[in-house]
């Protein structure tokens, strides 16, 4: 298994430095990778796309694990950041930050977007798991719906009537990996680092978790303080992810059920094989993107929303009825 | 039965029909109200006897362009979009018996948007192909809807869900779309993604007005069956009306009259949603709330655009405040919707 993920992982890394606007060949891709001494355009164009992949393969491991963590700890198949509105939440605290508080730079966004994250995660888990059995997929999927169509009214009203606010937030809203510079790295490997170890650490416990709250109460798992944890890792992978590349939706939903589908319902290996999952998706996705929006890019949020909103609709057909 | 009882029933009956003939005449003068005063306040102030002198074909400076040119367009697709989502939402809403189900939230009018930015955007197409395409487009998404949330036993829970999901596929269509068409076009944009009466024009409007004045009424007509479809398949069945035909023949009046408004203002935000909750509201139990509907629709249109145009310091599209008032009620009603357990 790690084999062909790690086969997979440099697949996807050899694509994402090669491909795009500009195809590279064999020796250029070397060139740019292993002789700095060389200075052809070519291995410029390869140098400018490392950070990029890195980033993209954080990005996709944070989006993955958090998805896993999402829906270990709801015990429901359709959650992810972007269908539970947490993208959006931290896309209004971001955007409040740029117009009032006149906020630019990277570590500022990650902390603004943490909270709104946070906050509208609790907001959504708040609605959703009001009333008869819980937080079942539909009450959650439409408490997001809800909440994102709230938020982005507030968004664009907020930034229509400031232009300066408009061209920055543009550029973070289109969900792109395209802006990822090695400071924005250098920022996020320490929230990345955190969350991954929690995910990590969880794991055992959120297998018992997965049996039923009397189960793993049985089993001496402190339920309460085991959801928090897990929720807030979850809550802190995809708040840093997002600050830094804008709302990307689905790589959560998409990664943690390709994994379960393969290797079965085991947490401890879903967890760090979806981080991996992640990297994979969000990478081809990004490379996707540059091909079919060639001369310029599509941004990846749109081609992950494109492949995940599908499985989505197939989960609800597959869904048992009573828990819809 | 007695006749005390009949006497009371009647009564009853009696009661409803005033409050409905009540409510539906104040939307209606409300929204004549409104329809003045779209025309009259802009930029400048123009009093009435000038309006009215414009629009009867006298021409007078400044006026005539502003009025006939620029604020009559607006106030006509704010009319009859209004109205088409107002009756068309309902209608969803009834059907489907669950206030959740209605053509924002479940994607139709995404894929009239999709099929409408693709003509106008990329193909550069005639009105009349648009209008066509938003159609068979809004028809399509209907039918993949159902079909994709069939398997038995049917619940609306499961529509939803395919629909959301469908609606996040179109969104991420529209904005591929916009990104390859329209670069930096931000007011093409908004009206996409949100809904706007900026820009309206004359000739964008009779597919509207046409496909109102024809579906409106056969969705009026067939309100009778549609509330007795509100009891269930069963008892509608046992009350003698023809399930089947009703439905085919309101999806696709209501899905005409959506298609085509949003191929002129876009899908403003939550108007087919709030529409028929809150005339259901006004009118009570018990009596067809489908004209009301339309017209809660129509006047929280104009009124919501008079808002966004005049109330801030900068103008916001009509559906950026329409968002603002609907979103709220739509998670007031989630939470209520939670607590009764009816989800």
């Amino acid at each position: 298994m790690l084999v062909i993920s790690v086969i997979l992982l440099g697949v996807c890394v050899v694509a994402s430095l090669a491909l795009g606007s500009r195809f590279v060949r064999w020796h250029e891709l070397i060139d740019g990778l292993f002789r700095p001494d060389i200075d052809s355009y070519a291995a410029n164009v390869v140098r400018k796309r490392i950070s990029r992949t890195v980033f993209s393969l954080f990005c996709g491991a944070a989006l993955g694990v958090s998805g896993s963590l999402m829906q270990a700890v709801t015990r429901n198949p359709i959650a992810d950041p972007s269908i539970l509105g947490v993208n959006t939440g931290a896309a209004l605290f971001v955007v409040c930050g740029m117009a009032f508080l006149n906020i630019s730079t990277a570590d500022q966004y990650i902390w603004l977007a943490l909270a709104g994250s946070t906050v509208t995660a609790v907001f959504v888990f708040g609605i959703g798991s009001m009333g008869r059995g819980g937080a079942t997929p539909l009450k959650l999927v439409l408490a997001g719906a809800a909440t994102t169509a709230a938020l982005s009214s507030l968004v664009t009203a907020i930034i229509i009537p400031r232009s300066y606010v408009m061209d920055q937030f543009r550029f973070w809203q289109v969900g792109s990996v395209g802006a990822g510079s090695w400071d924005a790295i250098a920022t996020f490997i320490p929230f990345l680092a955190v969350g991954l170890l929690i995910g990590f650490v969880v794991g055992p416990a959120l297998n018992a978790l997965a049996l039923g709250d009397d189960v793993a109460t049985g089993l001496g798992v402190r339920t309460g303080t085991l959801r928090l944890v897990a929720a807030l890792a979850a809550v802190l992978l995809c708040g840093a992810a997002t600050a830094l590349a804008g709302p990307i939706g689905f790589v959560g939903l998409l990664a943690t059920h390709l994994i379960r589908l393969t290797l079965g319902p085991d947490l401890r290996v879903i967890i760090p094989m979806s981080a991996i999952a992640g990297a994979v998706i969000l990478t081809i996705s990004d490379v996707i993107g540059r091909l079919a929006g060639s001369p310029g890019e599509l941004e990846v949020g749109v081609v992950t929303a494109f492949v995940g909103a599908p499985l989505l609709i197939l989960l609800a057909t597959r869904a048992k009825v009573r828990s819809i | 039965m007695t006749n005390a009882t009949y006497e009371y029933i009647l009564a009853g009956r009696r009661h409803r029909r005033r409050r409905w003939l009540l409510v539906t005449c104040s939307l209606a003068l409300l929204a004549c109200i409104l329809c003045c005063l779209m025309l009259m306040l802009g930029n400048t102030l123009y009093p009435a006897r000038d309006v009215l002198r414009a629009l009867s074909g006298e021409q007078l400076k400044g006026v005539s362009f502003a009025v006939n040119t620029i604020r009559l367009p607006r106030m006509l697709a704010g009319l009859f979009a209004g109205f088409a989502f107002g009756l068309a939402g309902n209608t969803f809403q009834t059907m489907l018996r669950n206030p959740l189900a209605n053509p924002n939230v479940i994607g139709i009018t995404a894929g009239s948007s999709a099929a409408a930015v693709f003509c106008i955007i990329v193909l550069h197409t005639s009105d009349t192909v648009v209008s066509i395409a938003s159609v068979v487009a809004g028809l399509a998404t209907v039918v993949a809807i159902y079909a994709l949330s069939r398997a038995k036993p049917f619940s609306v829970g499961r529509l939803i869900l395919v629909g959301i999901g469908i609606q996040a596929m179109l969104s991420a269509m529209i904005s591929y779309l916009l990104l390859v068409g329209a670069q930096q076009d931000i007011p093409a944009a908004l009206r996409w993604l949100s809904g706007s009466l900026n820009g309206s024009q004359m000739r964008e409007l009779p597919p509207l007005v046409i496909s109102v004045l024809i579906c409106a009424p056969v969705a009026i007509v067939l309100s009778k069956h549609l509330s007795m479809l509100e009891l269930g398949e069963q008892a509608a069945t046992s009350l003698g009306a023809h399930t089947d035909k009703t439905r085919i023949w309101l999806i696709l009046s209501a899905v005409c009259m959506l298609a085509l408004a949003t191929a002129t203002t876009g899908p403003i935000a939550f108007v087919a949603f709030l529409s028929g909750p809150i005339a259901k509201r006004l009118v009570g139990v018990g009596f067809s709330n489908v004209i009301p509907s339309g017209l809660v629709g129509l006047n929280l249109v104009l009124a919501a655009d008079l808002v966004g145009q005049f109330a801030f310091q900068v103008r916001f599209p009509v559906g950026v405040i329409t968002g603002i008032l609907g979103a709220p009620y739509l998670i007031l009603l989630l939470i209520r919707m939670n607590r009764k357990g009816n989800l």
